[in-house]
């Protein structure tokens, strides 16, 4: 669910506004060491991906419905910084072309579902390539544990900002425990489309799948990418 | 990616029309809209009638602008699951209980519920607006001239046209599948839909990969010529001014609104 206009109180709003300024500096940074004029028209195409794959609805009870956030699909195929810069843009399209998700919240959305998702996706992606066995079938397995940790976590997250900036006088233990409870369900359905989202295209295009980069053959880069060419 | 007016790249978003609220240059929209958000969200939740004198006033916008009210209301869904959360903060929030319909809700937990969906209305709302008024390519050009990196404009405006695309392969394969008697009944047919997700995203990746090459032959060195180019005209003085009205008019409202309470209060 995409935090609208005046949910949080606007010193909070500014607050992450700023932070999600920094971080999108920082990601435009560390991403243009991966990005080159090549792969600009590629990011788009996995923020339009990502996009796509939030109109995936799915009801989780009470007349509310989640959607995937992404965060961990995004990390997964692209990596943290282009992965989370990628989620960014699709936030700032949908506040400014369809109204989802309030235009002073933009701030607080990107900071929840862009940076926390895949800082934690992509924490698990890396800690797992360190100590899991180099196969397939362990990136498909990160991929899971990556989705369904990053999404509670950041209805967890959501929850601390709502603490410091709520507009309203919802008891903070319940609120946590509704948040987290929907989310660790969101997180499942989340979890298990990134999964096999992840195993199919590790199948038939490895090089696209930047979680799983370790597992690519190491005997020179041109093996490894068609793409190469241009 | 023609660069003629009138495709249907807007998909429906925009809505052409010669108004003054359509003439407005697209930064100084946003900008405008971004303000009146903030005025919004900055007024207490205990001045309902400022909310009211917002709502007159996206009205007015509305009627300007020549929008139809029921592309308005269509176009507010986007709210609804939202607005399920809001309807159930009277029942959790805390503080003294009152009775309505004959079930006790929190006083204070119903007064926050109100601002809170007055607010998120009128974030919609004026949202909706400005994406109606302003076709998508101006307003990343209004991005640009507000000092979003290129980086990000360019990322968004190629997302949205492949968002399009993609969408259209999505079709494609539902098609497919449904031509061969597939049709997702039950959680277990998830499976399915999500190993579509990966073809579908290898097929736009590589579709993708294909663009690039031809944008390449083309002589693309890394930034939009139409957006380049844009941002070279110049805009009228004073172009921006009816952007203001709408942020200003609301922050007269909430000046008059607080003083007059206050000048009431014992």
């Amino acid at each position: 669910m995409h935090v609208p206009d005046g949910f949080l109180d606007a010193p909070t709003s500014v607050a992450t506004g700023v932070v999600a300024l920094a971080g999108v500096g920082i990601c435009l940074r560390k991403a243009r060491a991966e990005l080159d004029e090549r792969t600009v028209p590629l990011a788009g195409l996995v923020a339009a991906f990502v996009f796509a794959t939030q109109m995936f609805n799915f009801p989780v009870g009470a007349g509310t419905s989640g959607h995937l956030l992404g965060g961990a699909l995004a990390a997964m195929l692209v990596g943290p910084w282009l992965g989370a810069l990628c989620v960014s843009v699709v936030l700032l399209v949908q506040a400014v072309l369809f109204a989802d998700g309030g235009l002073t919240a933009l701030g607080t959305n990107i900071v929840l579902m862009a940076f926390v998702t895949t800082a934690v996706a992509w924490g698990i992606i890396s800690l797992s390539a360190r100590v899991l066995p180099r196969t397939a079938a362990s990136a498909v397995g990160t991929a899971f544990v990556a989705a369904v940790v990053s999404v509670p976590v950041s209805a967890l997250a959501f929850t601390g900002l709502y603490s410091i900036g709520g507009t309203t006088d919802v008891p903070l233990g319940a609120l946590a425990g509704a948040m987290v409870g929907v989310h660790l369900l969101i997180g499942l359905g989340e979890a298990a489309i990134t999964a096999l989202a992840v195993s199919s295209v590790l199948a038939v295009r490895p090089d696209l799948v930047a979680g799983a980069r370790h597992l690519l053959p190491q005997d020179g880069d041109l093996a490894m990418s068609p793409r190469s060419v241009s | 990616m023609s660069g003629s007016h009138g495709d249907g790249h807007g998909d429906g978003l925009h809505v052409p029309g010669h108004t003054v609220v359509h003439h407005v240059p697209a930064h100084a929209a946003l900008l405008g809209v971004v303000a009146f958000v903030l005025v919004v969200v900055a007024t207490p939740a205990t001045e309902p009638l400022a909310y009211a004198g917002y709502a007159l006033l996206l009205g007015a916008a509305v009627v300007l602008a020549g929008l139809a009210p029921a592309l308005v209301l269509k176009r507010m869904v986007v709210e609804v699951p939202f607005v399920v959360f809001a309807l159930l903060v009277p029942f959790v929030a805390a503080g003294p209980r009152v009775e309505v319909l004959g079930v006790a809700v929190s006083q204070p937990g119903l007064v926050d519920a109100g601002a809170l969906l007055a607010k998120a209305t009128l974030g919609v709302v004026a949202a909706i607006v400005l994406s109606a008024t302003q076709h998508p390519r101006a307003l990343l050009l209004g991005l640009s001239r507000l000092r979003v990196p290129d980086l990000v404009v360019t990322i968004a405006g190629f997302m949205f046209r492949y968002t399009q695309v993609v969408l259209d392969e999505m079709r494609r394969m539902r098609v497919a599948r449904e031509a061969r008697g597939f049709e997702a009944t039950s959680v277990r047919q998830a499976k399915v839909l999500a190993q579509s997700a990966g073809a579908l995203f290898i097929r736009s990746y590589e579709r993708g990969e294909r663009v690039h090459l031809a944008m390449l032959s083309r002589g693309w060195d890394g930034a939009m010529p139409a957006l380049t180019d844009l941002r070279r005209e110049t805009v009228r003085r004073g172009a921006w001014l009816p952007a203001a009205v709408l942020p200003l008019a609301a922050l007269a409202v909430l000046t008059v609104q607080l003083t007059t309470s206050r000048g009431l209060a014992p």
